[in-house]
């Protein structure tokens, strides 16, 4: 006879397999799925860019510097040293707590689509030798609202780090709280915060990379929060959207409102890194806090 | 028919009452309105709520603030920028117990609405509300906060002084207070806006309050491209006091009157203070240390999802 918990066992070790084939699958893929065609068109200054010099280049236009929108994996890929990563907080699972027609259709569209549980990815990795956790954000899953998982797993990471006596980064892309779960997603915001300031208790580093494009409930909870802020070039950055400021204002926003640079010259924003040299950056920073950990 | 032409017609009957000499006609008239309370005022739709909570004559925050406290000094300026009317703050006394209060004034005419920026605040209003809630922690003193807000005001000003960040700063701060904090949401209680003044030990709701992501207006149009169909978005949101007290988001819900709490202000205040008494004498057994975990805990613990843990299993290497 089997037990309850052989097939329980069972069930995990098949769940995994399944996990590191799909893992696998979405490594070798990368530059076949990302790119669909052999050209881009560079939505800053509409040349048409070669797929191939955009993968070297780190995802950037060659004429005008512009930072495309990055995901999850290939973020991790460009950032951390080769085979350090480990990813942690798997299986958690969406659900649908208003009920929402065709939210869960579209989380599972969405998950085939990127390859990924939710909006948000962690673990272990290590940069230039330096032993951090690493969180990042997928523009891609959902415009990377924030839900209950996004949240719990954001939470989740704080406390992996705060386990193990590291130094966090986290990469933020979003457009804010995930407004199908409601009111849950709102509360995220104050879980989220209020496990920065744990960490933070600790003694530990917090950095906090701001990309393309961090708004919302997102921006108003721990990507503000880091001890250090950095942002990539021309990133949309605000709390409020740009089309909602303009309906409430009624005019026209000025020229390079709610930009990474914007941020900066009005003090919100320690640095804009360029694409090139953020992995050295973040580095060098490791390296300074190197004490700390 | 929605509550606002329900309340039309009462006071249609009313008035007719005043205008009446025989007396038994009045009599009769008078239990025909009390029926007519009881059969169509008691059962409200989450829609009827979000106009409830919007009302016009709805007892707003300073109000609450005069009835509770006997003597209250409001505190003003954030020390970094200007002072911002939308939020109100100061030091009161409740029944003998000094507590510092934090709350969100709408206006009561057009012009104290532009005052009050009908109750929007920019990032100043929480940078004030954190220095005060900072004193407060100092001084060892418990806070109360009122919510009443659509949420933070979008506009140039105030993203160019990190609305974001204000409120992320008090979200943080507010995590890790170790005096009581007790939040009532007294109307709207808006998206971020109305979460930067409401992590607290206990969350309270007036019967007929709202709390939700966003206004079901923008909800609407941002899940169905159209902002007419909020009635429907209300209904689906469950920002309704017994909603969320179900969900185990809020705590306790306080009564209101039948019909609202313009009907009997003094009924409302009441209920309100008492609320916040009994839950005040329940937090004040508890340790500094404890109130902060607990309050940590709470927020801890909101989330719905499954999971299936593989943590133990070490992780995959990708």
């Amino acid at each position: 006879m089997v037990t309850l918990k052989e097939v329980f066992n069972q069930r995990k070790q098949e769940k995994i397999k399944t996990k590191q084939r799909n893992a696998k699958k979405n490594y070798k893929n990368k530059t076949l799925d990302v790119p669909k065609g052999l050209y881009e068109q560079c939505p800053n200054c509409n040349s048409t860019v070669n797929m191939k010099e955009i993968l070297q280049n780190h995802f950037k236009c060659k004429y005008c510097n512009e930072h495309f929108r990055v995901r999850a994996i290939d973020r991790l890929d460009m950032t951390l040293d080769k085979n350090t990563f480990v990813e942690k907080g798997l299986g958690f699972i969406t659900l649908n707590p208003l009920f929402q027609d065709g939210y869960d259709e579209k989380i599972k569209q969405y998950q085939t689509k990127t390859n990924l549980d939710e909006a948000y990815v962690y673990g272990y990795g290590e940069i230039e030798g330096h032993p951090a956790v690493i969180g990042v954000m997928d523009s891609y899953f959902l415009m990377g609202s924030m839900g209950s998982v996004v949240g719990e797993k954001v939470a989740k990471s704080f406390e992996y780090a705060i386990y193990k006596k590291l130094p966090i980064i986290i990469f933020t892309a979003s457009g804010g709280a995930r407004m199908q779960e409601g009111i849950f997603s709102l509360m995220q915001m104050a879980k989220t915060s209020s496990l920065v300031a744990k960490h933070s208790n600790e003694g530990l580093l917090y950095i906090s990379v701001l990309t393309h494009p961090t708004t919302g409930g997102v921006t108003a909870s721990f990507a503000s929060l880091g001890d250090i802020t950095l942002a990539e070039p021309n990133a949309l950055i605000g709390f409020a959207g740009p089309r909602v400021i303009k309906q409430t204002i009624n005019q026209e926003l000025p020229e390079g409102f709610q930009t990474s640079e914007f941020l900066r010259d009005k003090g919100f924003v320690d640095k804009v890194v360029d694409r090139q040299v953020l992995r050295h950056t973040l580095g060098r920073l490791l390296r300074f806090h190197r004490g700390h950990l | 028919m929605d509550v606002l032409q329900k309340l039309k017609k009462l006071e249609d009957l009313n008035n007719k009452v005043n205008e009446l000499d025989d007396d038994t006609l009045i009599q009769k008239l008078k239990t025909e309105i009390e029926e007519y309370k009881q059969t169509s005022l008691t059962q409200l739709t989450a829609w009827d709520r979000v106009l409830l909570a919007r009302h016009k004559e709805r007892p707003h925050a300073l109000e609450f603030i005069e009835y509770m406290t006997s003597d209250f000094l409001e505190l003003k300026g954030d020390r970094l920028y200007k002072d911002d009317a939308s939020i109100i703050g100061g030091i009161g006394n409740i029944n003998g117990e000094i507590v510092t209060i934090i709350a969100l004034q709408k206006g009561y005419d057009t012009d104290d609405n532009i005052k009050r920026n009908f109750a929007m605040p920019h990032p100043e209003g929480y940078r004030k509300a954190k220095r005060l809630m900072d004193q407060a922690e100092k001084f060892n003193r418990p806070i109360i906060t009122l919510i009443d807000t659509p949420g933070a005001y979008p506009g140039l000003g105030a993203e160019e002084r990190g609305q974001g960040e204000a409120i992320a700063q008090n979200l943080r701060a507010m995590s890790e207070y170790t005096v009581p904090i007790i939040s009532v949401v007294i109307g709207e209680g808006g998206s971020g806006g109305a979460l930067a003044l409401g992590v607290a030990n206990k969350i309270l709701m007036l019967e007929n309050a709202v709390y939700s992501i966003l206004s079901p207006e923008g909800y609407a149009s941002i899940l169905w491209k159209d902002a007419k169909r909020a009635k429907e978005a209300a209904e689906v949101m469950k920002l309704t006091s017994f909603d969320l007290k179900e969900l185990k988001i809020i705590d306790m819900i306080i009564q209101e009157p039948i019909g609202g709490a313009h009907f009997d202000k003094h009924r409302t205040l009441i209920n309100t203070k008492e609320a916040i008494l009994t839950t005040l004498s329940d937090l004040k057994v508890y340790s500094k240390n404890k109130l902060k975990t607990n309050r940590h805990q709470k927020y801890r613990n909101i989330g719905f999802f499954q999971r299936f843990n593989y943590d133990n299993l070490g992780g995959i290497k990708r």
